[in-house]
């Protein structure tokens, strides 16, 4: 950017030109209206164009997930369990699935500062499926929640982690985990929408997370907990997302947990979906 | 296309509030189709809410409009597939490329990628971008990103275009462009709907004018009316002697048949021409008065001829200056 781009001054002087633009007006065939997975994901296009122009974004989903596994890993690893290695093999799963729905929350700032930009007008002023713009979003962003838990995977393999359901474990686990973070996306659309700066959907994702993310199993086992504390995490999502991971990538299974993590996450949509598009319908 | 006898808007009662902030206080509106339409009106008038009502973008809290004979509420889709708009910020993704954002909204219109490339590069060709079509919007200077803020707006060759003060903040020379373009546009058989502060450019382009005031339509009708009915323009003189001005006052006024405004300066006077009294034009009518003031040894030092400004216009109609309230407006100019 060190030259006269910055300028944008044409070379030579454009001169609007009739003819050239009646021949771009003359209406070809209008061609039917895209359906609905195809403007999703052409607004997910949208969204991996918008990391290849502004890269730094990826910064958040590598980084932050690295420090927190290294963070936990060596800072409780030693008084929480014999030694850092066995604590990995119970904490990755949970880490990871903190780290990655700790990012679902950028869906809401991205779209609160994209949404005052005029180009979201223009998308709405389209004859298209209406909930397209912010479904293709969160395509995009769910690129950014497969990557963060590759990132967080091949730190705890260096680390010493090894999952006993090897590769079809760790992949089904990490679908599973891409589902729930899917459809919790549609939590921060509607705070995206409904608040008003950037700054104040921050702290309410904060206010949301932490509570969500350290009143669970992640980081210890529920049963050394007292009585009320325990009643709350075991209704909370994330454990129920946590105990499900982690038996897919140990090898095993919990249907409870899996069904609770499926039951939640449609109701994610459901809820937060429909009062998502209501506010983007009513602005 | 179907239905083109019929007026491309008709709204009536018009109503929007946002908190105590009467924006559109019943608008009626018609719009022919196949013309230019202009809103004419100062920062705060509603002219955006009413376009934004218009486009589908804001429900109306009373009142109906109907584009195309579709209800924008309760029809909003078959509006929205008739019409488009270029707001009155950037419309395009500043952090894409010019042509990616036009391949964007072609795949958005149902073009298949290659025939979206396509159509994308067509346009960027017809706007003179296709240099600054691999570069950033961001990266673009005032008059490019309008034009691609319009060529985004028409890649589906709209029956009804909305354009929001397309050309508030550009320079001439980018505002002669867009002249050209919404010429095309017209020409093609497209009806446009244009915001403006500029009551030359609403003379340029438009058929009708409706000029918006307080969220209300205070005058509606040809430039040419609205024009006569305040006088199309002014002229100043300054006299180099004060004494002679009584005298030069008595002398335009009955050359012109119009009252004279003796200024603080005690040496000036404003006068307005061209109005419907006379079939001269003004500056015939200017030529004259002068001619008339030289001839009883009157000395002039200076003399202008001016389009009335929105100004004038408003104190001509409301009898009140076109005050600019608009501190969101004014913010977000701040802002960019
Ligand atoms: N979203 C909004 N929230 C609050 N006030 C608004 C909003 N939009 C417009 N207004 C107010 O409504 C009035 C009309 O604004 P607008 O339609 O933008 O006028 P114009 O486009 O003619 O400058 C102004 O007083 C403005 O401050
Ligand atoms: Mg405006």
């Amino acid at each position: 950017m060190s030259n006269a781009t910055t300028t944008g001054r044409a070379p030579s002087v454009y001169v609007p030109s009739a003819e050239a633009l009646s021949t771009v007006l003359a209406p070809g065939a209008r061609p039917p209206r895209p359906n609905a997975l195809s403007a999703s994901l052409t607004f997910g296009w949208r969204a991996l164009l918008k990391i290849k122009h502004v890269p730094e974004q990826l910064f958040d989903v590598t980084a932050f997930p690295i420090i927190m596994v290294l963070m936990f890993t060596y800072l409780f690893g030693g008084a929480l369990a014999d030694s850092p290695r066995d604590y990995l093999q119970f904490f990755l799963p949970g880490i990871m699935v903190t780290s990655v729905v700790m990012i679902t929350m950028y869906t809401g700032i991205g779209l609160n500062t994209d949404i005052e930009k005029g180009v979201f007008d223009r998308f709405r002023t389209l004859s298209i499926w209406r909930p397209a713009p912010l479904v293709g979003m969160i395509f995009g962003d769910v690129l950014r929640y497969v990557l963060a838990a590759v990132v967080i995977l091949c730190v705890g393999l260096v680390l010493g982690f090894r999952p006993d359901g090897g590769l079809p474990g760790v992949l089904a686990g990490i679908g599973l985990l891409v589902v729930f973070s899917f459809a919790f996306s549609w939590v921060w659309t509607f705070f995206g929408l409904v608040l008003r700066s950037e700054k104040s959907v921050m702290g309410v994702s904060m206010m949301v997370l932490f509570p969500l993310t350290f009143l669970s199993n992640v980081f210890v086992d529920p049963a050394t907990m007292p009585g009320w504390l325990q009643a709350f995490v075991k209704v909370n999502p994330i454990t129920q997302l946590v105990a499900s991971v982690r038996a897919v990538m140990s090898g095993t299974s919990d249907p409870s947990a899996t069904m609770w993590t499926l039951l939640w996450s449609a109701g994610f949509v459901v809820v937060f979906g429909t009062l998502t598009m209501y506010r983007y319908n009513r602005r | 296309m179907k239905r083109t006898t019929g007026p491309a808007i008709e709204a009536e009662g018009l109503t929007r509030s946002f908190g105590d902030t009467r924006a559109l206080a019943g608008i009626d509106l018609r719009v022919p189709a196949g013309t230019v339409y202009g809103l004419l009106g100062p920062n705060g008038a509603g002219k955006t809410t009413a376009v934004r009502v218009l486009a589908t973008l804001l429900r109306p809290d009373g009142g109906r409009a109907r584009v195309f004979g579709h209800d924008v509420v309760t029809e909003a889709d078959a509006v929205r597939a008739r019409m488009s708009l270029t707001g009155q910020y950037a419309s395009v993704d500043e952090d894409l490329t010019g042509l990616e954002n036009l391949m964007l909204l072609a795949r958005l219109l149902g073009h298949r990628k290659p025939a979206a490339r396509e159509r994308a590069e067509g346009m960027l060709a017809a706007f003179g971008l296709t240099d600054a079509a691999d570069r950033q919007v961001k990266k673009y200077s005032g008059g490019m990103r309008r034009r691609i803020d319009i060529a985004a707006s028409i890649l589906n060759t709209p029956d009804l275009l909305f354009l929001d003060e397309p050309t508030t903040g550009l320079d001439p020379r980018s505002r002669n462009q867009v002249w050209e373009i919404v010429r095309a546009v017209v020409a093609h058989g497209t009806t446009v709907l244009l915001t403006t502060q500029y009551l030359d450019e609403a003379d340029q382009l438009a058929g009708r004018i409706a000029v918006v005031d307080h969220g209300r339509v205070i005058a509606e009708g040809t430039p040419g009316e609205l024009k006569s009915s305040v006088g199309s323009g002014s002229i100043h003189l300054r006299l180099r002697d004060p004494g002679q001005r009584p005298e030069a006052e008595r002398l335009l006024q009955a050359a012109l048949g119009v009252p004279v405004q003796l200024e603080p300066d005690p040496v000036a006077l404003t006068a307005r021409v061209g109005g419907a009294g006379s079939d001269l034009d003004a500056s015939a009518q200017a030529a004259r008065a002068l001619g008339d003031l030289a001839h009883a040894g009157i000395v002039v030092d200076d003399f202008s001829l001016g389009q009335p400004s929105l100004d004038e216009v408003f104190l001509a109609l409301t009898d009140h200056p076109a005050v600019t309230s608009d501190e969101r407006d004014d913010e977000l100019e701040a802002a960019r």
